[in-house]
């Protein structure tokens, strides 16, 4: 009996030493070299909350868009819709007219993204590589530009594009663009200007001595470096182009004057306007028209192309603040 | 002509010349843009908002009509005025938290952790998918909120000790948050890239220095990454103010095709609202470059400290020449009186 006791008791010892003191702290707690379990957990359980309410509205817009009317009703159904219902996609896609819509967005999202890289490289390196009179004040204009809301100079520019008969036309997108004022473009200049200064000016004495210009220099040495750097810009203005809707309206699209163009950014800011209920009663007996699975189904619909235009090449995307160097020296 | 200025300016090589005319070259573009489309529309824009402008079917007749367009806009019309507080307020509310929370996720993303790209690939979807419309419908639907936060409570909680205007702008934030943290995501990067870019030296010497791990945050990261605080600041006001979700630039929209108000009218509106924009920038540079922190004012204190003491050498020393002088000089005539 009382051997027994003392081998019990020599396991607890054991046991005790075993999971010392210290050494749960050191676990819990962390060392130098390695975090401790409770502040990782801490860290982890953030990350994850955050990203989940990052994530919440576009899953919730994934949900919705795929429930019928009864599911949308029931209040038992908060997630997982009973059935993949499609029929939401059908009727946002035909009310968007998705196809043709979708083109046309390529177009007036990519000819001004194209314009804006190629004048935006010219005049980023424009002020990185020349030292001319005036840069200061200049490149301090460039940065008001930026800042001051394309609100003040909408009324005049709209006046100007209706003299030109331009309201309603993909030019007056080209037009400012082609100027180096294109949507964001002092950013993009930026952008190129930080990115050119880092090409070494020695490269392109180099290349005059053995008798390039200053374009063939630009070309040949300075547009094969910069390859990151376009593209990022290329990626960003092409987004952000996208997802303009205020001005695309203004301008492309033509509030008034029925302009030919529209995306689907657009289409879906006025989905509730054109949305006829004609063609949904049709669809599904007269009970329902427009409902928030079919606006869900539209949103989604509009972003789908960025979307999977994210994925694919997301590494450009997140690694493009760290190439251009913005935060750098 | 005839007469040549006395001081010469040093003149430019040739090969200097032809450099700057090319860099004007290169820059061409982008100037005529700027006169094109923000200087002359800005002067114009100014005049329109001091004028009437109606649309004829001969054309536009404009009248000169001083300040009425602004008179008008603060006293008769019932949104703006109220809006653009709103939008004043909400703005120099959602930028400290916005800027604040890409802070704390970027310090996050900066530890050692795994599955940091698939965060930063989370967090920065908001940034590809972010319009006006979207988020327009998302809100509509309620998806921008989480249901358990209760924002009825903390307006009737702040309405008691505070304006009805503050109280309501801090509501916004809350019932919002989702947006708002949304709106993060170029932040959050530009943070993260900039922490990675500080020097781990300086951490190491202020552990050996027996730093902990807050004191560091204040006194080594903080200090570093300022200017990107201020960079993200005036880009998340510029973001929120031109974002389409901002009522007030949808208001100038309409405004600028209503038939009683115009272009002159809305001219205006976009005027005060710039000057409100800028007024929020200004604010908020001011906070961030006034305040010199404590490592460059100590460094300051030092150099003045050096300098008093050195110059006090110096007078001290120059003295004691003049007295060694003095004493070399009686020294002599002594030994000459001696002799």
């Amino acid at each position: 009996m009382e051997r027994k006791l003392t081998n019990s008791s020599n396991k607890l010892l054991e046991l005790k030493s075993k999971f010392n003191k210290d050494k749960v702290k050191k676990v819990l707690k962390g060392s130098r070299e390695k975090d401790g379990l409770i502040k990782q957990i801490i860290v982890y359980a953030l990350l994850i909350c955050i990203g989940f309410v990052y994530l919440y509205p576009i899953l919730y817009m994934i949900s919705n868009s795929l429930m019928n009317l009864e599911d949308l009703l029931d209040t038992s159904i908060n997630w997982i819709p009973s059935k993949l219902y499609l029929d939401n996609y059908k009727k946002a896609a035909l009310n968007m007219n998705y196809i043709g819509t979708f083109f046309q967005s390529i177009v007036v999202a990519g000819i001004p993204t194209i314009l804006n890289v190629v004048v935006c490289s010219f005049v980023g390196y424009g002020f990185a590589r020349f030292e001319f009179r005036g840069k200061k004040i200049l490149m301090a204009l460039l940065i008001f530009s930026y800042i001051i809301p394309p609100q003040i100079t909408m009324m005049p520019t709209y006046v100007l594009y209706a003299d030109l008969k331009l309201v309603g036309t993909l030019w007056s997108f080209v037009l400012p663009a082609l100027f180096g004022q294109g949507l964001n473009a002092p950013i993009f200049i930026l952008i190129f200007y930080q990115f050119f200064k880092q090409v070494p000016k020695v490269l392109i004495e180099a290349a005059q001595i053995d008798g390039a210009g200053f374009f063939r220099s630009f070309f040949r040495i300075s547009i094969p470096s910069a390859v990151p750097a376009i593209i990022t810009v290329f990626l960003f203005s092409l987004v952000w182009y996208w997802n303009e809707s205020y001005l695309t309206q203004l301008y492309v699209n033509g509030v008034f004057s029925n302009g030919n163009w529209t995306t689907l950014i657009v289409e879906l800011k006025k989905f509730d306007m054109t949305y006829n209920p004609q063609m949904a009663m049709v669809v599904d007996g007269a009970s329902s028209n427009n409902n928030e699975s079919i606006r869900m189904a539209a949103t989604m619909l509009s972003i789908l192309p960025v979307l999977a235009m994210y994925f694919v090449l997301q590494r450009y995307f997140v690694e493009s603040i760290d190439r251009t160097g913005i935060t750098g020296e | 002509m005839s007469k040549k200025p006395k001081v010469k300016k040093v003149k430019l090589g040739k090969l200097a010349k032809k450099e700057a005319r090319f860099g004007y070259v290169f820059i061409a573009p982008w100037l005529i843009g700027i006169c094109m489309f923000l200087i002359i529309p800005l002067v114009q824009s100014f005049q329109f908002a001091l004028a009437d402008i109606r649309m004829t079917p001969f054309g536009r007749l404009i009248t000169f009509v001083g300040h009425e367009n602004f008179t008008q806009i603060w006293l008769e019309d019932a949104q703006f005025p109220v809006m653009l507080v709103a939008y004043f307020l909400e703005t120099l509310l959602s930028v400290p938290v916005i800027v604040v929370f890409a802070l704390i996720i970027a310090m996050l993303l900066n530890g050692k952790i795994k599955a940091k790209g698939m965060f930063r690939l989370i967090f920065f979807l908001p940034v590809i998918i972010v319009s006006g419309p979207v988020m327009l419908m998302l809100t509509g639907q309620g998806a921008a909120t989480i249901n358990s936060m209760n924002t009825q409570v903390i307006y009737t909680t702040l309405d008691r000790f505070l304006p009805g205007s503050l109280a309501n702008a801090i509501t916004d934030v809350f019932s919002n948050i989702i947006m708002i943290l949304w709106y993060s995501g170029v932040q959050i990067l530009i943070f993260l890239s900039a922490l990675q870019k500080i020097d781990s030296s300086l951490y190491e010497a202020a552990q050996i220095d027996g730093g902990s791990g807050w004191e560091c945050f204040w006194k080594i990261t903080l200090p570093t990454i300022k200017p990107m605080i201020l960079l993200n600041a005036v880009y998340t006001v510029i973001f929120l103010s031109n974002n389409e979700n901002n009522a007030i630039i949808n208001i100038i929209q309409s405004a600028m095709f209503a038939g009683n108000k115009g272009y002159g009218y809305a001219s205006a509106m976009a005027w005060m609202y710039s000057l409100a924009e800028t007024l929020i920038i200004g604010i908020i540079s001011l906070i961030l470059l006034t305040r010199k922190d404590a490592y460059e004012k100590q460094v300051k204190k030092v150099k003045k400290e050096m300098k008093k003491q050195k110059r006090a050498l110096r007078r001290a020393r120059r003295r004691g020449k003049r007295n060694g002088a003095k004493i070399d000089k009686q020294l002599k005539q002594v030994a000459r009186a001696k002799k």
